[in-house]
C-alpha cells in the first residue's frame, strides 16, 4: 500500500506543480491520474521515486518511509517500484535483453552487472518476461531496431524485472497509434491483475482511462480535484479538471470534424452514385 | 481595398540604427588598410627566396627515399610509437576526467577540479608543452609521448563531457528508478550512448597525434620531425620531400580507415 500525505513540490523556478497532495492506493488497485498539461501529474509519479525531490510531505510504500532515506537506502527502495516511461527510455544502443536485465542492476553487484553475468534466477525471468509480452524472438536485438509498440512492452518487461511492489507508469500510449495504445494498456491491466500489482498511470486520453482504469484521479494545477471510479466521470467532473473552455472547444472540435467527415462522404457518395 | 508593399526587404539584425552600421564599416575598412600598411615586406628578400622555394619544390618532384632511408625509418618508427601510445595513455585518462566534468554527472566541485584540468592543458599548444618538457626530460621520444598524452586530454575530455551533457536523460532516468548505483548508471546509460562518438573521436585524436609528432619533432621531442628538421638544416631537400610524401600519405590513410571504421559504429 502506497500513502501520500500532503505531498508538495515547488520547482526552483516558484512553479508549485503539487501543493498538500494527499492519496492512498490499495494494494492491487490500477488508478489513472488525468488532468491538463502542467497538472502535476509527471511531477506526483516521480516523486514517489523521488526522480523529482519532493519539497514537503510524507510517501509510504507498505510501511517504509521513502522521503528522506539516503542515497543508498534510497536505491534499495526503487528496486520496489517500477517505472514505464512515455518515450519507452530503453537504452537505443543495448540489446532487448540487456535492457529487461537492467531492471536487475539495484540487485547486482558493479562487477556482475558490468561483465554481464547476471544470476540464472534473472536471465530466466527476463526470458519468461520477454515472453509474457511476446518478444521472445526479438531478445538479441538492438532495442532501436524495434517498433514503438514493441519497445513499450521491453519497457514494460524491464520494469516488471525488478519484480516491484508497485508499477509507476508515465504516459504509457502517448507516442503509440490508437491500436497499439489499446493492445498496450490491455497488457498492462493483465499483468497487474495476474500480480495484483497496483499501478498509478498517468495518462491523457480520458477515453483510454475510463475504459481500462479502476479508479481515477484529477489533477488540476498540482491539487486533486477529482478521486472516484471511471462511471463518476461526468461532464461537469472533466469541466473542473480541464477548465471549461478547454473542454467545450475540443469537444466542438470533434463535433467540427464529424461534421467534415459526414459531408465528405456524402459527396464521395454523390460523385460514385 | 487596402494596397500592401510589394517590396519587402529583411530588416538588420544586428546594428539597427544605419548611421552606426555605416561608422562601423568605415572604421574596419580603415583598420584593414592601415594594418596592411604596417606589414614590412622585403621584395629583395621574396625574390631570393622564390629560388629556394624552386629547390624545395624540385627536391619533392624528385624525391629521395633511399640515401637517409635508415634516419627516416627510425623517425618514422618512433612517431608511431609515440602516436599511439599517446593516444592509448591519453583517452585512458581522458575518460575519467572526461565524465568528471560532466554537469550532468559529477558534483561541483569535481565538475570544477576537472574543468580546470581541461582548460590547461588546451591552452598550452603543443610545440609549447613539447619545449617544455624536452627541458625537463631530455631529447627524445618520452618528452613526445608526455606532450600528446597532455594535448590528447584536453582534447578528448572536453569533447567526451560535451557529449554526457548531450544524452538523452529520459534512458539515464530510467536506469535510475531501477535502484541502479553510479557506477552501473554511468556503464548502462551512458556509455551506451556516447561509445560511438568516442571510438570516433580517438581515431580523429590518433590522426592529429601522428600529424603532431611530425611538428613536435622539430622542437627535438623525437620521432619523424626530428628527421625532417635535420633534413632541412643540411639543405636535403630531396629527403625532406621524401619525409613529407611519407607524413601526407600516412595521415591519408589514417583518415580515410578512420572514416572507414566511424561508418560501422552507428
Amino acid at each position: 500500500m502506497l500513502t501520500l500525505t500532503n505531498l508538495t513540490k515547488t520547482y526552483r523556478t516558484g512553479d508549485k506543480a503539487l501543493a498538500d497532495v494527499s492519496l492512498t492506493f490499495p494494494k492491487g488497485q490500477v488508478v489513472g491520474l488525468i488532468g491538463p498539461s502542467g497538472a502535476g501529474k509527471s511531477t506526483l509519479i516521480r516523486c514517489i521515486n523521488r526522480l523529482v525531490e519532493p519539497t514537503s510531505g510524507k510517501i509510504t510504500l507498505s510501511g517504509t518511509e521513502l522521503t528522506g532515506l539516503p542515497p543508498r537506502a534510497l536505491r534499495q527502495q526503487r528496486r520496489r517500484i517500477g517505472m514505464i516511461f512515455q518515450e519507452y527510455a530503453l537504452v537505443e544502443r543495448l540489446t532487448v535483453m540487456e535492457n529487461v536485465l537492467s531492471g536487475r542492476l539495484g540487485y547486482v553487484s558493479f562487477l556482475q552487472s558490468f561483465t554481464r553475468r547476471f544470476p540464472p534466477a534473472d536471465i530466466e525471468r527476463a526470458y519468461r518476461l520477454l515472453d509474457r509480452v511476446g518478444l521472445m524472438e526479438q531478445a538479441d536485438k538492438r532495442a532501436d531496431a524495434l517498433s514503438g509498440g514493441q519497445r513499450q512492452r521491453v519497457g514494460i518487461a524491464r520494469a516488471l524485472s525488478q519484480e516491484p511492489e508497485l508499477l509507476l507508469v508515465d504516459e504509457p500510449t502517448a507516442s503509440l497509434d490508437p491500436k497499439t495504445s489499446r493492445q498496450i494498456m490491455r497488457l498492462l491491466i493483465e499483468i497487474c491483475a495476474e500480480r495484483s500489482l497496483p499501478a498509478i498511470v498517468n495518462i491523457h486520453d480520458v477515453p483510454l482511462a475510463q475504459q481500462f482504469m479502476q479508479r481515477i484521479i484529477g489533477l488540476r494545477a498540482g491539487r486533486v480535484v477529482f478521486d472516484g471510479p471511471p462511471e463518476a466521470l461526468t461532464e461537469s467532473v472533466l469541466t473542473t479538471i480541464y477548465g471549461a473552455e478547454d473542454w467545450t472547444a475540443m469537444r466542438k472540435d470533434g463535433e467540427a470534424d464529424r461534421a467534415a467527415e459526414a459531408e465528405a462522404v456524402a459527396r464521395l457518395a454523390a460523385l460514385t452514385a | 481595398m487596402t494596397s500592401y508593399p510589394t517590396t519587402w526587404r529583411r530588416p538588420p539584425q544586428i546594428v539597427t540604427d544605419r548611421r552606426w552600421r555605416i561608422a562601423l564599416l568605415v572604421a574596419v575598412l580603415a583598420y584593414l588598410v592601415i594594418g596592411l600598411g604596417s606589414v614590412e615586406v622585403n621584395w629583395a628578400r621574396i625574390v631570393e627566396g622564390g629560388e629556394r622555394g624552386m629547390r624545395f619544390v624540385q627536391g619533392f618532384l624528385q624525391p629521395d627515399f633511399t640515401s637517409r632511408w635508415k634516419d627516416i625509418s627510425n623517425g618514422l618508427n618512433e612517431s608511431l610509437t609515440i602516436t599511439l601510445t599517446s593516444t592509448v595513455v591519453g583517452v585512458a585518462i581522458s575518460i575519467p576526467i572526461g565524465i568528471g566534468a560532466a554537469r550532468n554527472l559529477a558534483p561541483a566541485w569535481v565538475y570544477y577540479i576537472c574543468r580546470s584540468i581541461i582548460a590547461l592543458s588546451r591552452a598550452l599548444q603543443e610545440v609549447i608543452i613539447a619545449i617544455f618538457l624536452v627541458a625537463m626530460f631530455g631529447f627524445g621520444p618520452f618528452a613526445g609521448f608526455l606532450t600528446l598524452s597532455f594535448a590528447t586530454i584536453g582534447f578528448i575530455s572536453k569533447l567526451l563531457a560535451e557529449d554526457i551533457e548531450d544524452i538523452d536523460e529520459a534512458q539515464a532516468e530510467a536506469i535510475r528508478a531501477t535502484g541502479a548505483s553510479w557506477l552501473q548508471l554511468v556503464h548502462y546509460a551512458i556509455q551506451p550512448q556516447v561509445m560511438p562518438r568516442l571510438i570516433g573521436l580517438s581515431l580523429y585524436r590518433l590522426d592529429i597525434n601522428f600529424r603532431e609528432s611530425a611538428v613536435i619533432g622539430i622542437v627535438g621531442a623525437g620521432g619523424i620531425g626530428g628527421t625532417l628538421n635535420t633534413a632541412i638544416d643540411r639543405y636535403e631537400y630531396d629527403s625532406a620531400g621524401a619525409i613529407l610524401l611519407i607524413i601526407i600519405a600516412i595521415v591519408m590513410v589514417a583518415e580515410y580507415s578512420s572514416s572507414y571504421l566511424r561508418k560501422f559504429l552507428q
